[in-house]
This record gives structure tokens, C-alpha cells and sequence, in this order.
């Protein structure tokens, strides 16, 4: 039982990743296609914190280390260099659909669209 | 010296990247001030990487490490596996530093007039420089995560480029759209690196592939990282972005976003070679990067045989001759587990998909530029309204039949060198695809033909009888690469010789790699 709630975490980012898959591919919204990157972006962030993740462990923040195992503090380190990572990316996507929304009125993928052939 | 022989990898990249946030304020001083500010700064790290080229083509593979007490201390004292961040500069990696530099210089030089008077200047050339650091910092390093972080630098730095003139409704477009790909791209990068993080619990290249099992795990890892690049070097069937991307970005840029692609493909090439070498079944994946190459090769050409826009045309042949480039280096991994074969045309083979990646960076860097000085003069990419263009811009239709030749891979210019390597070393391995790749030089000699004799041949045309010739940093950043072009294709054995022998070493040489960093661990 124990072991089927630890990998809860992989199975829920699996999910989010598939879910943010769809809706990259599938959905014509930019705002929405945005939001997909967003939550792909998650579900990794999930997926890396969930990798460290020790049952019972500490904070990895101790020189003094107390008795027990540690959660690993790199994986840590990876999740929070993505986060501000994707903040960027989301900030600067959103950025473009605004100007995508003001020279065409319009945030749809399929009806914005200029560059064909 | 010495210290700068000992801390050049650091400084090649940290140098550009202060300047990146100095640019802003130097820009105060004035226009000319941040100019020769950032020639100054490109100049300084291009010295650096001649100083460190010199380096590594005489002694061999360097390792910096961040933090350490000597620079060469991949492992801490009684450690067994690297716990810090490190740089790792071998042949290949520091071919591909050569090829950017390059590029970063001609660009600078024609983006400073190109530019004038246009608004956001400062941020213009911030972004020049980061662009410029994400592709070095891919190139030299030598660790997973590491290489996540700069990849995700360039495609933002990239994004802003392409995106540059927001006043235009497809220039925003085709940043959106480079953007949405990189985003994606680099997150996948990221749940593999998780993947081989999970098993190994280290993030270095080096230690991984000592390391390496090629568990279940480590396949989708593979699956992954090989997708992900593959979007990101623009081949089909993962193109879609590129020439909605190549077309809008300033010219200047277009060079820098086209390297920035093929930086790409050196991590597909680390990947495969280096972190999987002799795990997987190099012949399987060989085949795969052959096909890969094939098509974007045969896809590419016919799809840009039929363009208008000038641009987009060139952003089509850039896929074609990625194309290439994969072709060659396909057939050398698909052959990389018979030594009798790698020997007698394995290696060639590899030389040649190897050296295209710098003849093509600096032909289709040239064809771009001419491209984007005609829609400066005349504001429009259609080659429908062209004509007559070179009554008045002489030297850039002699910089676009450079270009053009070179491309269709006509003697005495680069392109010929290397598509003659890879026909050559292909036809060995297989006829068929060596006479696709000859089949698809010849419709791209059609495709830029048809092209030259409507821009440039003809009758004068009213509306640009005033039409005049570029601005001279313009022309100097075309010189300088035609001048390569040229270069390159008279001399192309002492070239092979100097800088793509050795990066075909590195890529071959697995346990060279290894070493630098695992050497000491029994």
C-alpha cells in the first residue's frame, strides 16, 4: 500500500504531462495553449521533487545532520532553477499573444494566422 | 596568458554575459558608445576563443570546473563521482564555438547599420549577447542540467530576437511560434535529464555515460532528448517552425537563430555519441538519423522550390541542407560498430556532415543577409516584385551569387568541399541516398537561379531606379563571410585537417571524453 501512494506523485505527473500534451497540440486558444505549457511545466516540477523525496527525511539544510535520511537536495535545486526558468518563458509568451491579440484581433491559432505555405 | 589559457572556457562565457547587462547602461553614452562597446566585447571573447582553440587542438580535451580549487579538478578530493558544475571543451565543442563566433561577428558588424534609427536598440544587442551565451554555454558544457539552462537562455534570447520588430504582425508570429517549440523542447529535456538523474544520481555527461546501464528508463530518456533536439534543429518531420522563424527575424538575427538551431544538433550529436555511445544499437539509430536527414533534405527543397517570399525560401533550403548534415554523420554512426567500415568511409563521412554544419552556417548566414539588405532598400520579400536589382546594388548581387553557388555545392566555393565529402563517403554506403543528395543540389541550383534571375536580372524597373546600395557595416558583414565561403572552398583539406578532423575525433573517441572527468575513479 505504501508503495503504490509513493509513486502516486509519478502517476498524477504522468497525467498532468498528457493533459498539457492535449492541449499544446489540440487546442487552438493561444491563452489555452499558454496554460499547456504551463502545467507541462508543473508536472515536471512535480515529477522532479517528487524524485527526491525521501519517507521521513529532513530538509536538506543541515551542517549538524539529524539521525535519518535527508531529502535530496539537488533535485530541489533543478525544480527551483525551472521555476523561474518558466516564469520567464510564460511571461514572455503571454507578451506575444497580446501582440498577436492587437495587430489581428484575434487569439485564435487558426484565425491569427499570417505565416502559411 | 597563462591565466587566460586557464580561464578562458569561464570567461568566454561570463564576459558576453555581463556585457549583456552592461549594453543597457553603456547605451546612455550614446549610439556610437554601445557599438564599439559590443564589437569591443565580441572582439575580446572571439581572442579568447582562438586562445583556447589553439589550447585544445594541441593538448587535447580541457575540463573547467566552477568552484574548484584548480580549474582541473574534476572530482573533489576523495570523491568518486563530479559533484560540481563543469565545462568540458573538446574538438567538437569547440568547433562549434569557432562557427558561432564567426557568425556572432559578421552579424554584429551588419546589424549596426541595419538597426539605425529603429527603436529598442539596447535591448536589441542584450539580446545579441545572450543568444550568443546560450549557444556557447551548449557547446562547452559538460553537464546535463547545465545544458537544460542554456538551452532555455538561447530560445528566450532567440524569441526576442525574431520577435525583434513587433511592429510587424508575422515577425511576432513566428516568435510565438519558436517560443512554443523551444518551451516544449527544453521541458522535455528536462523530464529526461529527471529520468537519468532518478538511476545515476549525477548530472554530469561524463559520469552519466560511465555510468550508464541503458535501462528501460534510460531508452524513454533517449526518446526524449532525440525528440526534443530534433525539434529544435528544425528537421522533418518537426520543421513546422522554422521558416515562419527564419523569414520574420531581423537579418542580422537569422544567422544567430540558424546557429542556434544547429547548436542543437551538436547536443543531438553529445547525446547520441557520447552520453548512449556503446549502449545503443548505433546502426538502429544511425538509420534513424539518416532518414531524419533524408527527408528534411527532399522535403525541404520541394517546399521551397514554389516560395515567393525570398526569405522563406532560404529558411526551406535551410532545412534541406540540415538535411545534410544529418546524412553525413548518419552513416557514420550507423557504422560506428564496424571498425573496418568507419576506417574506410565511416569517419569521412562523419568529416562531412561535421564540416557542412560550418559551410552552410556561413553561406545560408550570407544568403539571408542579402535577403534582408534587398527588403531594406526596397521593403518588400516578394520575389514577384523584384527586378533589375543589380544595376544598383553590385556588391550585393556579387554576395548573393556567392551564396547561391556555394549552396548548390558548385567548385571553387565551400559547399562543393562538403557535399563532395558526403556524396563520396554515402555512395560507399549506400548509392540510392548518395544520388538523392545530388538530385536535391540540383533543384536547389534551380531554386536560386530562378530566384537570381528575378531579384536581380532584367529590365530596370521605375520604382527602384533610386535604389542604392547598402550601407558599408552591412557590406563588411557579408565581405567577411563571403570572404569564408571562398576561403573555405580553396582550402578545404587544411581546414578538414585543422578543425573538423579533430571534432570527428571527439565525437568517435567516447572514452576520451569519459576519462577527462572518470579517469582517476578505479
Amino acid at each position: 500500500m505504501e508503495q503504490v501512494l509513493l509513486n502516486f506523485p509519478f502517476v498524477a505527473a504522468v497525467l498532468l504531462m498528457g493533459i498539457a500534451l492535449y492541449i499544446i497540440v489540440f487546442k487552438r486558444n493561444l491563452i489555452k495553449l499558454v496554460m499547456g505549457v504551463a502545467i507541462l511545466s508543473s508536472a515536471i516540477n512535480l515529477f522532479l521533487v517528487s524524485l527526491g523525496y525521501r519517507v521521513g527525511g529532513v530538509a536538506p539544510i543541515y551542517t549538524d545532520v539529524p539521525e535519518g535520511p535527508m531529502v535530496l537536495p539537488v533535485p530541489q535545486a533543478l525544480t527551483l532553477t525551472n521555476i523561474v526558468i518558466g516564469v520567464a518563458v510564460l511571461a514572455l509568451m503571454l507578451t506575444l499573444v497580446v501582440h498577436i491579440y492587437r495587430h489581428t484581433g484575434d487569439i485564435d491559432a487558426e484565425k491569427s494566422r499570417i505565416l502559411k505555405g | 596568458m597563462d591565466f587566460l589559457t586557464t580561464h578562458a572556457p569561464a570567461l568566454i562565457v561570463a564576459l558576453p554575459l555581463l556585457a549583456a547587462f552592461a549594453i543597457p547602461l553603456v547605451s546612455r553614452a550614446g549610439h556610437s558608445a554601445r557599438s564599439i562597446f559590443s564589437l569591443a566585447v565580441l572582439g575580446a571573447t572571439a581572442s579568447l576563443v582562438a586562445i583556447l582553440a589553439v589550447d585544445v587542438y594541441s593538448t587535447g580535451i580541457r575540463v573547467y570546473t566552477f568552484g574548484a580549487t584548480l580549474p582541473e579538478m574534476a572530482l573533489p578530493a576523495g570523491y568518486t563521482v563530479p559533484v560540481r558544475i563543469m565545462f568540458q571543451v573538446d574538438g567538437m565543442s569547440m568547433f562549434m564555438g569557432i562557427v558561432i563566433t564567426t557568425v556572432a561577428l559578421a552579424a554584429m558588424l551588419y546589424s549596426l547599420q541595419f538597426l539605425k534609427g529603429q527603436s529598442g536598440q539596447p535591448r536589441f544587442y542584450s539580446l545579441m549577447m545572450l543568444l550568443y551565451v546560450g549557444m556557447m554555454g551548449l557547446a562547452f558544457t559538460g553537464d546535463m542540467f547545465n545544458m537544460f539552462v542554456f538551452l532555455e537562455l538561447a530560445s528566450i534570447a532567440g524569441t526576442g530576437l525574431a520577435a525583434y520588430r513587433t511592429g510587424m504582425a508575422d515577425a511576432v508570429e513566428g516568435g510565438f511560434k519558436y517560443i512554443v517549440i523551444s518551451a516544449v523542447s527544453a521541458l522535455m529535456v528536462l523530464f529526461a535529464i529527471g529520468l537519468l538523474y532518478s538511476q545515476y544520481n549525477v548530472l554530469s555527461i561524463a559520469a552519466l555515460a560511465h555510468y550508464m546501464e541503458y535501462s528501460m528508463l534510460d531508452m524513454m530518456a533517449l526518446g526524449l532528448l532525440a525528440g526534443a533536439f530534433v525539434m529544435k534543429l528544425a528537421g522533418v518531420p518537426l520543421h513546422m517552425w522554422a521558416p515562419d522563424t527564419y523569414t520574420v527575424a531581423p537579418a542580422g538575427t537569422t544567422p544567430m537563430i540558424l546557429a542556434a538551431s544547429y547548436t542543437s544538433m551538436y547536443a543531438l550529436y553529445r547525446v547520441t555519441f557520447t552520453l548512449y555511445g556503446g549502449h545503443i544499437d548505433t546502426a538502429a539509430i544511425g538509420w534513424i538519423v539518416i532518414i531524419v536527414g533524408v527527408l528534411s533534405m527532399f522535403i525541404g527543397v520541394m517546399m521551397a522550390v514554389h516560395q515567393t517570399d525570398i526569405k522563406r525560401m532560404m529558411a526551406y533550403h535551410a532545412i534541406s541542407q540540415g538535411g545534410y548534415m544529418l546524412l553525413g554523420v548518419g552513416v557514420g554512426l550507423a557504422v560506428l560498430a564496424d571498425p573496418v567500415a568507419l576506417a574506410s568511409y565511416g569517419r569521412d563521412a562523419i568529416n562531412g556532415g561535421v564540416f557542412h554544419i560550418i559551410n552552410h552556417v556561413f553561406y545560408k548566414a550570407l544568403l539571408f543577409m542579402t535577403a534582408e539588405a534587398i527588403f531594406f532598400r526596397i521593403g518588400t520579400r516578394d520575389t514577384n516584385k523584384m527586378g533589375g536589382l543589380a544595376r544598383n546594388m553590385k556588391w550585393t548581387t556579387l554576395f548573393y551569387g556567392i551564396g547561391a553557388l556555394a549552396i548548390s555545392g558548385i567548385p571553387p566555393f565551400n559547399g562543393f568541399a562538403s557535399k563532395l565529402l558526403i556524396y563520396q563517403t554515402v555512395l560507399n554506403f549506400s548509392p540510392v541516398l548518395s544520388a538523392i543528395a545530388m538530385f536535391v543540389s540540383l533543384v536547389t541550383l534551380a531554386s536560386f537561379a530562378k530566384v537570381f534571375y528575378a531579384a536581380f536580372t532584367g529590365p530596370e524597373m521605375p520604382a527602384y531606379r533610386e535604389v542604392r546600395e547598402v550601407p558599408r557595416s552591412m557590406l563588411i558583414g557579408m565581405g567577411i563571410l563571403a570572404a569564408c565561403v571562398v576561403f573555405f572552398g580553396l582550402f578545404p583539406g587544411l581546414i578538414v585537417d585543422t578543425i573538423v578532423a579533430p571534432a570527428t575525433e571527439a565525437l568517435i573517441n567516447q572514452t576520451g571524453y569519459i576519462d577527462a572527468v572518470m579517469g582517476a575513479v578505479p
